[in-house]
Formats: structure tokens, sequence, C-alpha cells
């Protein structure tokens, strides 16, 4: 009876109904439809986002964890209640080892800080892939800098898939942690990510997955995964932008100390020293973004709504679509073949700078993302100054794709 | 807005073929400009005759805006003294982010004119110029960081 109730709320996916939840996909861009393909870079809110948001700044804002008051309270209870749900959608074990931060490089950056600063010594080293977005690099270089730790780059094919053997070879007896991408942002690639952690465990090196272009595009279950550490951010989750999650296995984040200090962290400060918070809140100084959290729990709520599995297979029909269509096009070479990849595709045209691409295809209401996707270094393996990039949602369609294709073919005709 | 007007044949023209396109031996100048996050790049190179531009050459790799820019800059002020090339500099300038700015009789540069109506490829358009002011004020350094408009 329970799962009878459950199909009947769930409607099958069907794109065009999804697409009205989505209000800023009505717009029209230079006179044409908005055809919005920068999911990677940030993803689009449903109205239940704008919504929640938007009833939390009318109705019920007030500081958190610090009023008698009802507002307060209300407010506590929103922002606390959108933990929960997070803690459900990726399957931590429990509230404390979910803690709320800016994005995912916020989270990258606290573990560098927190967790491994204390623990590296010189000579100690962290292992990353060549495939990293700047976030899962920079923040390691400065902790090398701090320590005298040395960065080892794990490498990457020609198709830009990151083979397990290759990583397992560089898991060294001084290697103390492991840092990898679940999804490039560069290029699609799915990396082996249960089999690379289990490989890093095994060997006793811990272990931090960005799962920025993951967690839009699949189920993540941390306790499956069995990593560390898991960071992301809400908007490209349909959430606001300045919130993320650290997901934190409970036992290391209780022996690491606090990153920031200030409100909120602190059960009680004199001037002789202070005790410190418990989890999650040891981690989270200062007023936090209320309202951005909310949003993001009414994310959650959303997705929740939805027919996840219909909308995975619909995003897969796109990516294979547009690898179909855009392969079709003299000249065109798609940056990225991996044999897992999510629903993004980074290409060039000879030609064509793909600058000008983007300028050529914005003016067709076309929204793609071009440059170097904060990944020069695989723009460096590919030997390109930069890609076309379009990386899709569940809320794109076909005709969509199709009309990518179009332009594409037309900038080409412009610079024959 | 209309994409004619950006990519005027003198555009695509110039992006096809570049003039004064490859190395110069024996430079008295030079400058790099480089616009990271679009991956624009150029290597500028000038023989100085006393205070007069002699002959200027780039090489790198960019957009079209960028080389068309480029390819366009060397030819106009190939001639000219340092200051008549930066005077120009200030009208291209001008042409490029002034909406009273007029190309009158600034001949093939007034092309660029429609960059204006797309302020994100301002950036394109104007790294060359702003790498020759580099250039040309200060010759003797070679190790100058490089130019960005970003």
């Amino acid at each position: 009876m329970k799962n009878m109730a459950l199909l009947d709320e769930i409607a099958p996916f069907d794109v065009l109904d999804v697409r009205r939840d989505f209000p800023v996909l009505a717009r029209v861009v230079h006179g044409k439809p908005l055809t919005y393909l920068d999911n990677g870079a940030s993803a689009q809110r449903p109205n239940a986002v704008i919504d929640a948001v938007d009833d939390y700044e009318r109705r019920h804002h007030a500081n958190i964890h610090r009023g008698v008051h009802t507002l307060s309270q209300e407010a506590t209870a929103l922002y606390e209640g959108a933990r929960d749900r997070l803690v459900r959608f990726i399957n931590a074990r429990s509230r404390h080892e979910l803690i709320f931060v800016r994005g995912t490089t916020e989270a990258i950056n606290l573990v560098a800080q927190s967790y491994a600063r204390p623990l590296l010594q010189a000579g100690d080293e962290v292992l990353i892939t060549h495939l990293e977005h700047h976030a899962n690099i920079v923040p390691w270089q400065i902790l090398c800098g701090q320590t005298g730790a040395r960065l080892v780059v794990a490498p990457m094919d020609e198709r830009g898939e990151i083979h397990a053997e290759a990583v397992e070879a560089l898991m060294g007896p001084r290697t103390r942690l492991f840092a990898c991408a679940h999804v490039s942002n560069a290029l699609g690639t799915v990396l082996p990510i249960r089999r690379l952690v289990a490989a890093a465990k095994s060997r006793g090196i811990a272990t931090l997955i960005d799962g920025a272009q993951a967690v839009p595009h699949m189920a993540v279950d941390v306790q499956e995964l069995d990593c560390d550490f898991y960071a992301f951010s809400g908007h490209k989750l349909f959430g606001p932008t300045g919130i993320g999650v650290l997901y934190g296995r409970e036992a290391l984040l209780e022996r690491m100390p606090p990153w920031q200090g200030g409100g909120d962290m602190i059960l009680a400060v004199s001037f002789e020293g202070t005790i410190y918070n418990s989890l999650p809140y040891k981690f989270e100084a200062g007023t936090p973004n209320i309202s951005g959290t909310i949003g993001l729990g009414a994310a959650i709520d959303y997705l929740q709504s939805l027919d996840l599995h219909g909308a995975r297979a619909h995003e897969h029909s796109l990516l294979d679509h547009a690898t179909h269509t855009l392969s079709a096009i003299d000249g065109l070479r798609i940056i990225g073949t991996a044999g897992d990849k999510a629903s993004l595709i980074s290409f060039v045209v000879e030609g064509v700078h793909p600058h000008d691409l983007g300028t050529i295809l914005d003016e067709d209401g076309i929204a793609i993302r071009t440059g170097h996707h904060c990944a020069m270094p695989v723009m460096e393996f590919f030997n390109v100054p930069a890609t076309a990039r379009a990386s899709f949602a569940f809320y794109n369609t076909i005709e969509e794709v199709d009309r990518l294709a179009a332009a594409v073919a037309r900038a080409r005709a412009i610079f024959a | 807005m209309e994409l004619n007007e950006l990519y005027r044949d003198v555009i695509l023209d110039h992006n096809r073929r570049p003039r004064n396109f490859g190395p110069l031996e024996a430079a008295d100048a030079s400058a790099e400009g480089f616009n990271p996050m679009c991956g624009d790049r150029l290597t500028l190179r000038l023989k100085l005759a006393g205070d007069r531009i002699e002959d200027i050459r780039f090489e790198g790799q960019g957009c079209a805006i960028s080389t068309a820019s480029a390819s366009l800059m060397t030819e106009a002020v190939k001639g000219k003294t340092r200051a008549e090339a930066l005077r120009l500099f200030g009208r291209v300038h001008g042409l490029l982010t002034d909406d009273a700015a007029l190309g009158e009789d600034l001949g093939k540069l007034a092309a660029l004119s429609g960059v204006r109506e797309f302020p994100a490829r301002v950036k394109c358009a104007s790294l060359c110029w702003h790498t020759l002011s580099s250039a040309l004020q200060s010759p003797a350094s070679s190790t100058s960081p490089a130019v960005s408009t970003e």
C-alpha cells in the first residue's frame, strides 16, 4: 500500500512539465527562447526554491540558534530542517557529519587547513588527478607550501579517463590524502570513485571527493562510497549560491580543530580559554547563509518530488543526442570521450575560437560556457587554449540540443 | 545587436589572414599580452628607428576579435612615432567603449566599432593595444609580467 501511494505521488518524468517549474526557462534572449546549457557553471532554480527563500525573507527571518523569540525559533527550525534533508539526501550517518559552508571551494579549503595541515609533515604527499578543477588543486598547493608536503598528480589518458591502476601506483607510504573529482567539470568524465576510495582506504590514506558536478546528475550515498570527506555546492543543485556542504566522517571531524573562530562555534568563552561547540556547529562560525540553506533544503525537497530515475535517463538521452549530433559537424572535435560521462560535452571547432562561438550562440539565445573551465592543466593536456562546453540539466530538451548544433554549424559558416 | 556588425568582413579577413604575423628578428622592444580567462595570448615585437616604429609583428593565438584587432593595429601603427601610436590607442579605446566616439578617419580600424555592442568582447579587441602601450613605454624590460585586459 505504501509503495502504491508513493507511485501515485511521483509522476513519470515529463520534461515539458518540469520546465514549467523553472520560471527563467520561459525567458527570451535576443528575441530567441533561452536555451540554457550552462548548468555545469550554475543551474537554474525552481519555483519551490524561489518561494521558500521568499517566504523565509518575508515571514521568518531572524538570527538562528540564539533567540527565544518566535521568529528566531522558526528560522532555526527551517535552517536545521534543511540540514536534516541534506543528511538524508547523501545518506550521512548523522547531523554531526554535515557542515554548511559557502560552497565546494570552501569545503576543500576547510579540509586542507583543518584536517590536513596539522597532520602533514615535510616529505608527505597529497595525491590528486590531472583533471581537477582549480578548487581541488590550489588549496593543496597552499597546504604543501605551508607544510613542505609534495603534490603528486595522477595521469589522465587521451580520452580524459583516470585509470585506477595509475592512481594506485602513486599511492605510496608517504601519501596522506587523496583528493579527486567525482565528475570532471571540464570533460564530464565520471571517475571510478568506489575503487579509488577503497584503494586509498586499504593503504590508510584519507579521501576527499569533489562532488560539485556529481550531485546534480547521480545519487550519492557517502556511506556506500566510504569516503572521508565529500564536498558539493548548492547552486549547481538547483539551490541558491553561497551555500554548500562538507560531509565528513564524524571521527575525523571530532579530531579536527576549528577552522574559523567566532560566534556559534563556541559553548563558552573567557579570556583564559574557550570551549568549542559540538559538531556540526564547531565548523560553522558566525551567522550563516540562512536563506541560502533554506533554499537548498527546498531544492532537495523538489528533487525528491521528481521521478529522478526518469530524469537521469532523460539526461543521458540528451548527452547521447548531443554527442551524435555535434560529432557530425565537420571540424568539430569533442574534448573528453570517456566511456562513463555525466551530461556535459566539451568541444572545439576548427577555425572558430570558443570565445567567438560563445558570442554567436548567445545571439541565438543559447548560453554555453567558453574558456578554460578553471581547469587549465586539462586545457594544456589537450593542447587547446579553451573549449566550448554545453552542460545539460534534466530540464533541457532534445530540441535545444538541435538548436545548439544548428548554431554551431552557423558559426562555422561565418568563419569558413 | 547584429552579429554581422561584430564580425564584419574586414575582421573576418584579418582573422583568416593576419597581417604582420610571425617572429621579428632583432626586435628593440617586445611585450606579452595574456587574458587567462579566455586564453587569448599574443607576443608583440617592434623595431624602432629613433622614436619611430619601423616594423612591428605579432604572434600568438586568440579569438577572431583579438587576432583581427592585433593585425589591424600592426598595419595602423607601422611608421608612426611613439606619441602618434599612443594617441591612436586613445582613439581606438574611445571607439571600443564610448558611444559618442566615431570611427571617421580611423580607416580600417573603424571596423572594430561593432565590438562596443558586445561588452564582454571589448577586452579581446583592446588586449593588443594595451600590450603595445607596454612595449612602447618600457622597451628595455623584457621581464615585465604579461599585460591583461581581464
